[in-house]
Formats: structure tokens, C-alpha cells, sequence
């Protein structure tokens, strides 16, 4: 049987009725389902969840000690939840920018490069102006880092506006660059003298130090997330730009037809992506780490890319989503003390995203029975 | 050996998985299909070459693992961008990110465990009294050779033959091709699974020939660069050969410079290939702005049978 002209259908197995009536069941595309529903989130995190079962039952242990270890880990001690929200800052940060820039289709992956060269801009402040007050150096420091994400958000956004690059390709690329640089400068000219030979700058003073909640990690840095999200909320809902960078988003055809620079919105987005990259590094430096180190992020530059769209772009689901995955990376850590790799937690992340996309074009589709 | 012999060498060796991964991206986007999962294809054929080359000590077995792995993962990629018609830049992001995450988490067992052999090596009697090439060819090994065969395979395949016209057509303009009577959802489905099959075989060929143990991202974005060259081979497999070669010796140059003694500390010279990729694309944009830049023209639109124009 050959589809008709002009009606595209996938014929699935014919199914026999119960009164033995042969009938079939088509899938057919609705391209007027573009609002993707509030359940492919859940669904995806659950269908994640069994898919990574199967591989840790292949590696011989029980996927529901595994994932009990994980929750408790992240969720289960006030030790554990603080130490979540300590991750959740700068993927809350990073996914904010992310959003900002997938909101008209900018691909900015680099979120992790901008936030390596915050980190490293926050620690130059520590290294060529050690005796500011708190007050001037916690300033300069939040100036610079985020002027290095912006700057590193900007070159990849020149390339893909005036050249015409993939910016996934630059923005990637530039991650390995700020990694690079990062070794470089711990293993060189900023390493402590009194470290004992370990690659890391020296520690920040109390002055050089973001303040933090009474005796617990988490630091002012969720205050900096938090009002960053509020006023891109705000942004987007009330301003002129918001409503251009929405209109860009939902048609940039019709968007330049109407007149809109899209060059200068894509340099835009990607001088805020970068830059809220950059504070999301300073913070981290400044509020957990209190020294610059290889290795300072356990990749949340990339996390934050799921979480960005895990959030559906939403500045209000940003901040469940990141809490989330702040769990998911402290609960892999967790898992490590059963002798178990946190990687654990990676492959849950990109299983998400998998189903998340899949579970999205999936609603598109309607099944309707044809006679 | 001199220098420049020695260099040659060193530029095939780091340039061979870059040319396969490469084929594959060209395989695969030539069907209209854009292919960023090419790190975490990579990553994967790695791992599954290492776990059952060190398991059962046979090589082809390995090979053939790391082929049907990646193979089954660029179904789950075409699966989601050709039938569920989902972003496909979405989707290549999530076989990376899952592709790194679950080869490291089943690659623990086996890090830094030496593998048990490599790839043999085709000595031609008849090439060894040739000057230099002679040298160059008795270092080579068959999944070099391969490699070789295969960019002259694709390039006949994709400009000499009736197969190569539809997956052109595929590519540059569905409808039309669809109009004709060629199987678009059928070739894309047949051209992503080999293309990601390929970038699976790079990913062991990075294992084989070139770092003989696994480690956690092992890989260190060669995938993305893989991805870059795709735009500077402009979808072409003779290109491809050169442009692999080029960042091949790119990236063994800085080894080679760290090990004459140069001031300019190794992080530096590391840097070298990430940043001439972004140079080279900004001057192909450049020079390419008003030409076309060879992309097949419906590479990263789904094809929806109703929509005709």
C-alpha cells in the first residue's frame, strides 16, 4: 500500500480489531503542535533514569542502591541540600546565559570556556591588587569576570556574524583554549610559591572571599543568580529588546523583514551569555574554591545546556532545573564512595536530553486510526 | 630519518582518525543531516575497541564492535532528526554529552590498561627503494590504508555514481528527489548509520594507532575538529584528505617543537589546532562570502512530504 499524494503518514502494524475487522494505526505529523507539554520534562528524567539502570545492572550493581545513594547524597542531609545549591549557582548562571542565546537560535556551547576565563580573571584581580578592601576587591573581581565571559562570549559571536562560522564549532573550540590557558597559569606564572609544588594559585583572603551563609558552602553568588534570572524575566516580558529577541525567535525571517539588526542581537546575547558565564566563574572562585585550580569545573558549562532546555528557555523552570542537576552532580559524587565512576551523573544528563528531544517531537505526532 | 619524513608520519598518524570521523561527517551531512555528535561517536568506538580488544584479545572483534556501537547510535540519531524530525543540533549535543559520559562510566574498568596489540602494519617490498616515500609506506597501517581507499571510494561514490546523484539529491533538495522516486527517509536513515559508523571507526583508529590506552576523554575535542573539517573539506573527500593531513601535522607539530627544546611553554603549542580551526573557518567565510560554500542546501531542515515549495 503506497501513501497517498500529498498525505504524509507512517503506516504502523496493522492491528485486528476485536471484531476481527482489520484496521490500522497511522502516526500523523501536526505541524500546528509546536507548544511542547509540561510532562516531556518529567518523563524524560524518569526514561532516563531506567535507560542508565540497564547499564549499571550490565556493570553488576543494584540500579536502586545506586540512585538511593545518589538522592540521599544530594537531597537526603542539610549538608548534602546546601552542597546542591552550591552546584546550582553556576548552572543556574550558565543555563541563564545558554537560554538567552537559544532564545533566537544562537548555539552558544562555550559556556564552560567563559566561565574558565571568569575564573581566571576574578584570581588576576587576587594576584595584582592583594590588598584592596572586601568590598573593592569582591567589585573588581565580579568586573572583571565578567567582562573576560563576555569577551570570550564576543569572539565567538564576531565570527558567526561578520564570517559567517558555526558558532558551535568557535565556542567549543574556545573551551579547550580557556582550559589550556587555565593549566598554564596554575602550573606557571600564578602558582603558589608555598604550595608544595601543587598546580593552584595561592588562597584568597577573607577579603577576596564572597560572603556565605553561616557555617555552611553556599554563598551570596545564589543572590547574583537569583536577581539575574528576575531581571531577564523582566527583560524579556517588558522591554523592547525582550520583545525583539522573541520575535527573532519565533521568525527571523519576518524578524528582518521588520526591520530588526539580528547582528547586533546575536553579539548581544552573546556579550550577556559569556558575561553571566564569567560571573558564574568569579563566584565559583570567589565563593567555593577560594583558589584557582585545574580542573575547577566538573564540566558545568555543558550541564547547563541541558539545564537550559530541560527549563524550556524558562527563567522559572531554570531555577527547579538547576537545582536538579546541582543533585544529580553532588549525587554522583556521592556514588564514588560505593567505588562507583561520577560519570555516572554525565550519562544521565545526556539521556535526559536525548528523551527530552525525542519526548518534544513525539507530542507533535497524532495517532489516528484510518479505515 | 629527517625532520620533515618524521613529521609526515607523525601528521598521518594524528590525521588518519580526523580523516575517518571526517568521511563520516561528510557521509552523514551529505544526506542533509548535521552531525554533531561526532566527539561522543568517537569516544564511544574508543572505549568499545579498548573493552573487547583487552577482553578477548581480538582485534577484529574489537573493530567490529566499535562499528556496530557507533552504527546503533547514528540510528538513534537518525531515528530522532529523520522520522521525529528533532533539532538536529539538539540531538548530535545529546550523543556527545551521553557518548562521554557512558564511555567514561564503562571505560573505568579498563584506564590505563595497556591494549594488547596494534594495528598491523603492510610492508611493500616494491615501495622500499623509493626515497622517502618508501619509508612513509612501510609505517602505515591497514586502517591508514583503509582510510586511503575509502576517500577514493567516497569521492567516486558520491561524484561518479547513480547512488552519489541520490544522495546529493537527498541532501540539496528532498522534494525533488522525493518527486523522483528516491527513498529520502530510507537514505538518510542508510547514510547517518554509516557516516556515524565511521566516526566510530576514528574513534578506534585514536585508540590503535595513535594513544594506546583508554582514558576519560581520551578524544580531547578531535570530534569537533572533525566537525570543522566537514566545512573546510566543503562536503569533499579529496579535500577531506588534505585538510586531515594539515591538522594532523598541526597537532604533532607542537609535540614535535616541545621536544627541540622550545621556550614557548606546551600549553601554547596545544592551543595551536583549536585556534587555527576557528582562523581557517573565519577565512573560508571571508574569502567563501559571496560564493557558495559547497553546504548541501537543506543540511539541518527536516523533510516533511506535505511541505512542498
Amino acid at each position: 500500500m503506497s501513501p497517498k499524494p500529498g498525505n504524509e503518514s507512517a503506516t504502523l502494524t496493522p492491528l485486528a480489531g476485536r471484531s476481527g475487522r482489520w484496521y490500522s494505526l497511522r502516526l500523523e505529523y501536526d505541524s500546528s503542535r509546536t507548544r511542547s507539554p509540561w510532562w516531556t520534562p518529567i518523563l524524560s528524567v524518569v526514561l532516563a533514569l531506567l535507560l542508565c539502570a540497564v547499564f549499571i545492572a550490565a556493570n553488576g550493581m543494584s540500579p536502586l542502591v545506586v540512585y538511593e545513594k545518589m538522592f540521599r547524597g544530594a537531597f537526603g542531609t542539610s549538608y548534602g541540600f546546601t552542597e546542591t545549591m552550591v552546584k546550582a549557582i553556576p548552572l543556574l548562571l550558565c543555563g541563564l546565559g545558554i537560554a538567552v542565546a537559544y532564545r533566537i537560535s544562537v548555539w552558544n556551547i562555550g559556556a564552560e570556556g567563559q566561565l574558565t576565563v571568569g575564573d581566571m580573571a576574578a584570581t588576576a584581580v587576587t594576584i595584582y591588587f592583594p590588598d584592596l578592601s572586601s568590598f573593592w576587591s569582591i567589585t573588581l573581581m565580579l568586573v572583571f569576570g565578567t567582562a573576560a565571559g563576555a569577551l570570550w562570549g564576543l569572539m565567538t559571536a564576531v565570527p558567526r556574524t561578520h564570517f559567517g562560522v558555526n558558532e558551535l564549532i568557535t565556542s567549543l573550540m574556545l573551551n579547550y583554549v580557556a582550559l589550556l590557558a587555565l593549566d598554564y597559569v596554575v602550573f606557571g606564572p600564578w602558582k603558589d610559591p608555598k604550595g608544595f609544588n601543587f598546580p593552584g594559585s595561592p588562597m584568597f583572603t577573607a577579603a577576596q572571599s564572597l560572603p556565605v551563609l553561616g557555617s555552611t558552602r553556599l554563598h551570596i553568588g545564589l543572590v547574583f543568580g537569583l536577581v539575574a534570572v528576575l531581571i531577564y524575566y523582566l527583560m524579556i516580558r517588558f522591554t523592547r529588546w525582550g520583545y525583539e529577541l522573541r520575535l527573532i525567535g519565533a521568525n527571523p525571517t519576518a524578524a528582518r523583514y521588520a526591520g530588526i539588526h539580528i547582528k547586533k542581537h546575536i553579539i548581544i546575547v552573546m556579550l550577556i551569555s559569556g558575561g553571566l558565564a564569567g560571573i558564574a566563574g568569579m563566584a565559583e572562585v570567589s565563593g567555593v574554591t577560594h583558589k584557582l585550580m585545574q580542573g575547577i569545573s566538573p564540566g558545568y558549562g555543558y550541564t547547563a545546556i541541558i539545564v537550559a532546555w530541560l527549563a524550556k528557555l524558562n527563567p522559572l523552570g531554570l531555577i527547579v532545573t538547576s537545582i536538579l542537576f546541582g543533585g544529580l552532580i553532588v549525587g554522583g559524587y556521592s556514588v564514588q564512595t560505593i567505588g562507583l565512576p561520577s560519570s555516572i551523573s554525565e550519562m544521565l544528563q545526556g539521556a535526559i536530553l536525548f528523551f527530552l528531544i525525542a519526548g518534544d517531537m513525539i507530542h507533535r505526532f497524532r495517532i489516528r486510526r484510518s479505515a | 630519518m629527517d625532520f620533515t619524513t618524521q613529521l609526515l608520519i607523525a601528521a598521518i598518524s594524528a590525521g588518519t582518525p580526523l580523516l575517518l570521523a571526517t568521511l563520516g561527517g561528510i557521509l552523514t551531512e551529505r544526506a542533509g543531516i548535521i552531525q554533531l555528535g561526532a566527539e561522543g561517536l568517537m569516544l564511544m568506538g574508543a572505549v568499545t575497541t579498548c573493552i573487547v580488544y583487552i577482553r578477548s584479545g581480538n582485534l577484529i572483534l574489537a573493530l567490529l564492535s566499535a562499528v556496530a556501537i557507533t552504527a546503533l547510535l547514528g540510528m538513534v540519531h537518525s531515528f530522532l532528526c529523520v522520522t521525529l524530525r528533532a533539532n538536529q543540533t539538539m540531538s548530535g549535543l545529546a550523543m556527545t554529552l551521553f557518548g562521554s559520559g557512558l564511555s567514561a562510566y564503562v571505560g573505568k574498568s579498563i584506564s590505563g590498561i595497556p591494549l594488547p596489540g596494534s594495528l598491523p602494519k603492510l610492508d611493500l617490498e616494491i615501495l622500499k627503494p623509493v626515497p622517502v616515500l618508501g619509508e612513509l609506506f612501510g609505517r602505515l597501517d591497514l586502517l591508514t590504508w583503509f582510510s586511503l581507499l575509502l576517500v577514493l571510494v567516497l569521492h567516486l561514490l558520491i561524484h561518479h555514481t547513480s547512488w552519489g546523484l541520490h544522495l546529493r539529491a537527498v541532501g540539496d533538495n528532498p522534494a525533488t528527489a522525493d518527486v523522483m522516486g528516491i527513498r529520502v527517509q530510507l537514505i538518510r536513515y542508510c547514510y547517518v548509520t554509516a557516516g556515524a559508523a565511521l566516526i566510530g571507526l576514528a574513534g578506534a583508529d585514536m585508540v590503535l594507532a595513535y594513544a594506546p590506552t583508554w582514558n576519560e576523554g581520551l578524544t580531547a575535542g578531535r570530534g569537533w575538529i572533525a566537525v570543522g573539517l566537514v566545512i573546510f573539506a566543503r562536503w569533499n573527500p579529496l579535500r577531506a584528505l588534505f585538510c586531515a593531513y594539515f591538522f594532523g601535522a598541526l597537532d604533532s607539530l607542537g609535540f614535535r617543537i616541545q621536544l627541540l627544546g622550545s621556550a614557548v611553554p606546551s600549553y601554547f603549542l596545544k592551543m595551536i589546532p583549536y585556534v587555527v580551526t576557528i582562523l581557517v573557518l573565519m577565512y573560508l567565510g571571508y574569502r567563501n562570502r559571496n560564493k557558495p560554500s559547497g553546504t548541501p542546501e537543506s543540511l539541518g531542515t527536516p523533510y516533511i512530504r506535505e511541505q512542498r515549495f
